[in-house]
């Protein structure tokens, strides 16, 4: 293996930082109309009358599109499903009828000659309203949260066990509505030509919007091509379509002509966003620090049309070791757009409330939180007691700990200062999953020594078309250079939606299997060579490497690839295949890690500055440590983030979205940001899969809010419970 | 955005002349404040008067000890200014405080004083805003107000002004001069924005007729003892929750003059004369920094959202006056705060 495991640079960055790298707002089109959205300015009701007439009459206008005079999209809302949306409700159908669900919610899309002309046009629809009684607070709404079906199997009894229990600890933890915020503006680029769409989408999933658009649009799969090619981040608002791109259709084959629809950061906020939640947690203890019962309940908002909910309560009792646990979930139904997947859906939230809540046990018990992880530490997955295809936790603990410093930790709050501000060191522990999917993917090796591998995966940012160029130039014994890489168009060859931290496995799995079957076509041509060295090298000998076949007992021995193509009169070789993965249900799949922070609060005043993070991350194989090294960063900022800035705020009054845009919705910037250091380790694992590869997206994320959450009591005293964690609520 | 006409002024005679004649039209030289609004509907010029090439870009010396600056000198042309950072040390960390480098770049002097609240119901035009629609009523009220003023406010409006310069020039006491079609006059710092009372639609005392041509410090820097304090969301790029503009000058340890302005807690920057003339004679220490505290927010009132910036005002003017005398002002590059 020459470039698996090791640091290499991004083989987009160039494309990227020269504007080579065309985004969904970007491709090139001549003749193109441009589109702009006119929003709902209330939450819940109906549109009374629509009147289009003095933007119909600015010059330049093509036509406003309404549910009034749209053309025929599908009826039926079973139509409108995707592969990853809720499997409980009917989607959202864009331009569909009266109906109001969410304030800013598309209601009009002004086609224009110019996109300026269009923004202009669009203020001036006058929309006439018929509202109802909505709702938006959680806060509110828990009283009539339903519970859904599907929290894991609950063991013992865990209501029992925590009345008996020595040391109990319950309370509840609050994570506001997030939003994504990707850079790169939500924007679709529909070309026509003679009836046939070329799609430019801003997606994580190239195939789900084909598969979408052509059931929403009764069109055959051939009409249409969908293509992502590069996208400015995702985190999750792009798995699954949003509305930007039925508009777009509907417009292109409305005018019959190519279309552009970008819709503006404020439009963004009304797509999707991290549910607001409430995590109950209720723990109970021996004094030794041993777990006798685990409860945890979920709280969440979803839309009134779909039930969206993940798992937020299972990691608590797959995490540490406990007798008796037990899960509820429930559902608030509000007046809002439905929530999505944001990295690490239901584990960013529920082991926020399961970390802090295990240091405040922690605090109770007067044990190390380190330690008492340790104590309560289980090396079987304990919904279904099997074992872990590997679980390098405790070393993540013990590097993580080294790195930090930890035993220089005096364990009383307010103990540790720097001049006016108090320090406070806190830590938790992440988990997510080890997902693999199905995935198909072509390899042409072309007779010059060069390869070119498709799939239509996307990279959203994350480095996949990195690593899909260093595996498959390792597994095709070529350089680097050599080996172009295709993504993000729905008519190469399948991958699902690029999310869940699966793609790095997925890919990869699929570049070993149809390289293999380049490896073998080019033992046959070698063989068949006049005088061939390897002439009786059985294929299990035969490896692939610097431009050559080779005998793996005897590396001085082979031929080089373009001679054996050449000889075989071949100018191509192309094999396409699709990898499954073996079912394994003996095994939990899983990564972990343990965060540390370190914050500094100014005593007076209750600025926090987020002096150092370390997180030490188990996740099998890493494939390359510099863009893996970037997504846990890039986790760990968006910890920051959730910690201590990012809210949505919700004027319940009104029912809207009163901070939507990135000056008043608060990420965190650099100045936000210091030592971030990531510690991948050593965890070798033949059994999740064949290359140990585990995925390296999300796991970056879980639990950092927890620990800075964590690291704020020790510096303060001050447990805050509800995100995020502003000065305000530790004045006082 | 609507539709509008585009002209570039050749004099500043000329640009009092075409908005004299055009009511409904803007000025416009940095336009990082303006373009935003245009783009949301909320200010809707019928032309913009490009004024970024007027001859309004030089900070000189006036005969009294004092500086000028030209209304179109940029922001960060005038923090990082010699003069401004020897003898005005205030100013140029003020301006650092706000908005981000490229934002200060683009910002002009005379646009840092007309920028306009950010408040969420001003931005949004599906939301009642005295300020944007007068009459419609105050959402933020009632509503999400933890950015708002708890100083100044009406029944019309608790809007506060977002500006970090202006909070310094007030503290400064500068002049604002300006041009109309009767010629020249100048506006004291501390009449030109003014309280929302009942027509919170109008942010300053700036004529529709009028131009910003400079803003004149006088002489007294205060380069000795002062700092700009600023609380807010995060460590950069957000406006304030509370800011604190301080500078003393002392005679061993009593206060000799004082200047205190705050920002992001009322509809303009907010200064009481009263309580720095009870200032002087007093000894520079925490119990009387505590008192002066006590006296500038002896009105102010919260709402829901926003009643702990009492407090955190309290705390952040003992803080910044402390700075100030101890001659250790707050660095805006590190964040630590001193």
């Amino acid at each position: 293996m020459v470039y698996i495991g090791t640091p290499t640079s991004r083989v987009d960055g160039p494309a990227k930082v020269t504007g080579a790298a065309k985004y969904a707002g970007d491709a090139a089109a001549s003749g193109l109309a441009y589109g702009a959205v006119v929003t709902s300015a209330i939450p819940k009701g109906r549109i009374a009358t629509i009147d289009t007439g003095a933007a119909l009459r600015v010059a330049g206008v093509l036509d406003v599109l309404t549910h009034e005079n749209r053309p025929r999209m599908a009826r039926r809302a079973a139509a409108y499903k995707d592969d990853v949306g809720p499997e409980q409700g009917s989607p959202f159908r864009p331009l569909y009828d009266d109906t109001i669900m969410f304030s800013g919610q598309p209601i009009a899309l002004v086609l224009a000659e110019e996109w300026e002309i269009a923004r202009f046009a669009a203020s001036l629809v006058r929309v006439e309203y018929e509202a109802e009684p909505f709702a938006t607070d959680l806060r509110v709404e828990r009283e009539r949260a339903v519970a859904v079906d599907e929290p894991p199997k609950p063991r013992g009894n865990a209501d029992k066990a925590y009345a008996a229990a020595a040391i109990r600890h319950e309370a509840e933890y609050f994570i506001p509505i997030e939003h994504h915020n990707p850079m790169e503006l939500y924007a679709s680029t529909a070309l026509w030509e003679d009836g046939k769409l070329t799609i430019y989408d801003k997606t994580q999933g190239v195939l789900n919007v084909h598969n979408y658009l052509c059931s929403v649009f009764d069109m055959k799969p051939d009409k249409l091509r969908v293509l992502s090619p590069f996208m400015g981040g995702g985190f999750g608002s792009g798995l699954r379509p949003q509305y930007e791109a039925p508009l777009a259709v509907l417009a292109a084959r409305a005018l019959e002509r190519s279309v552009r629809l970008v819709l503006t950061r404020q439009q963004m906020y009304a797509l999707c966003y991290r549910p607001a939640t409430i995590e109950r947690l209720a723990l109970g203890a021996a004094p030794g620090g041993t777990l006798d019962s685990v409860s945890h309940e979920a709280i969440a908002v979803t839309s009134q049309y779909e039930d969206y909910f993940r798992n937020d309560t299972g990691w608590s009792g797959l995490l540490y070791k406990s007798p008796n646990a037990k899960y509820v979930h429930r559902l608030a139904r509000v007046d809002l757009p439905t929530p999505s997947d944001m990295r690490a859906p239901g584990a960013t939230t529920g082991v926020y409330g399961l970390e802090c809540a295990m240091d405040e046990l922690a605090v109770a018990l007067k044990i190390d939180p380190i330690a008492l992880r340790l104590r309560c530490y289980s090396d079987r997955d304990q919904h279904d007691d099997i074992p872990y295809t590997s679980k390098q936790l405790r070393k993540c603990y013990r590097q993580g700990a080294a790195a930090f410093g930890w035993d220089r930790r005096n364990p009383k709050p307010r103990s540790m200062r720097d001049g006016s501000e108090l320090v406070g060191w806190g830590m938790a522990t992440g988990v997510w999953e080890a997902l693999q999917m199905d995935t198909a993917l072509r390899i042409v090796l072309t007779a010059n020594g060069h390869a070119e591998v498709s799939c239509a995966f996307s990279d959203i940012g994350t480095g996949t078309y990195t690593i899909v160029a260093q595996v498959a130039a390792d597994l095709l014994g070529l350089p680097l250079e050599a080996v172009t890489v295709r993504l993000g168009d729905s008519t190469l060859p399948q991958a699902p939606v690029e999310g869940g931290s699966w793609t790095a496995a997925s890919v990869s799995h699929a570049i070993a299997k149809t390289a293999d079957e380049i490896r073998k076509e080019l033992w046959r041509l070698a063989k068949a060579m006049p005088n061939s060295p390897l002439g009786a090298c059985r294929l299990e000998d035969i490896a692939l490497a610097d431009g050559r076949i080779i005998d793996k007992t005897d590396s001085g021995r082979g031929v080089a690839m373009t001679d054996a193509m050449r000889h075989g009169r071949r100018d191509r070789l192309e094999h396409e295949t699709t990898n499954s993965f073996a079912e394994d249900d003996k095994h939990a799949r899983n990564t972990h890690s343990a965060i540390f922070a370190e914050v500094k609060v100014d005593e007076e005043l209750g600025v926090i500055r987020v002096t150092r993070v370390v997180n030490a991350v188990a996740a099998g194989r890493i494939l390359n440590t510099k863009t893996a090294r970037s997504q846990i960063m890039g986790g760990v900022v968006g910890g920051i983030g959730m910690a201590l800035h990012e809210e949505t705020l919700i004027d319940h009054t009104l029912g809207r979205m009163m901070n939507a845009n990135i000056a008043e919705y608060h990420v965190p910037v650099n100045a936000d940001v210091h030592d971030i250091e990531v510690i991948f380790v050593d965890e070798p694992d033949e059994l999740v899969n064949p290359l140990g590869i585990k995925g390296v997206g999300e796991i970056g994320i879980v639990g950092t809010a927890a620990a800075i959450a964590n690291a704020v009591y020790h510096a303060t005293g001050k447990r805050v419970r509800d995100l995020p964690i502003t000065l305000d609520k530790l004045l006082g | 955005m609507i539709n509008f006409q585009y002209a570039r002024a050749t004099d500043i005679a000329d640009a009092v002349r075409q908005i004299a004649g055009e009511p409904t039209a803007k000025f416009i030289a940095g336009g990082t404040n303006l373009i935003d609004l245009m783009k949301e509907n909320i200010e809707r010029p019928s032309r913009l008067i490009d004024i970024s090439r007027l001859p309004l870009k030089q900070i000189e010396e006036t005969g009294d000890g004092g500086l000028r600056i030209g209304a179109l000198v940029p922001n960060s042309d005038l923090a990082y200014h010699a003069l401004i950072e020897r003898r005005y040390p205030l100013l140029a960390s003020a301006i650092l405080a706000g908005a981000s480098a490229q934002l200060r770049n683009m910002a002009s002097t005379g646009g840092n004083l007309l920028q306009r609240t950010r408040c969420y119901y001003f931005y949004d035009t599906a939301t009642p805003c005295n300020k944007r629609a007068p009459g419609s009523g105050c959402a933020a009220r009632y509503g999400l107000n933890r950015m708002h003023a708890i100083l100044g406010s009406s029944e019309a409006c608790i809007a506060t002004h977002p500006s970090d310069m202006c909070v310094a020039l007030a503290a400064l006491e500068a002049n604002v001069h300006v041009a109309g079609p009767g010629g020249e006059r100048v506006i004291a710092f501390a009449d030109f924005h003014r309280l929302p009372g009942d027509t919170p639609e109008r942010d300053t005392t700036l004529r529709a007729d009028e131009i910003i041509i400079a803003v004149e410090l006088p002489a007294r820097g205060f380069a000795t003892h002062y700092s700009y304090l600023k609380i807010r969301d995060r460590l950069s790029y957000a406006f304030a929750l509370v800011a604190v503009a301080a500078a003393l000058e002392l005679e061993r340890d009593t206060i000799k003059e004082a200047r205190l302005a705050l920002g992001g807690v009322a509809h303009k920057p907010w200064r009481d004369v009263a309580v720095e003339k009870a200032m002087r004679g007093e000894p520079a220490n925490r119990a009387s920094f505590a008192r002066a505290a006590d006296a500038i927010l002896r009105d102010a009132r919260g709402f829901e959202h926003n009643a702990f910036k009492i407090e955190l005002a309290r705390r952040a003017i003992v803080r910044a006056l402390t700075q100030a005398a101890a001659g250790t002002p707050q660095s805006q590059s590190v964040k630590k705060i001193r």
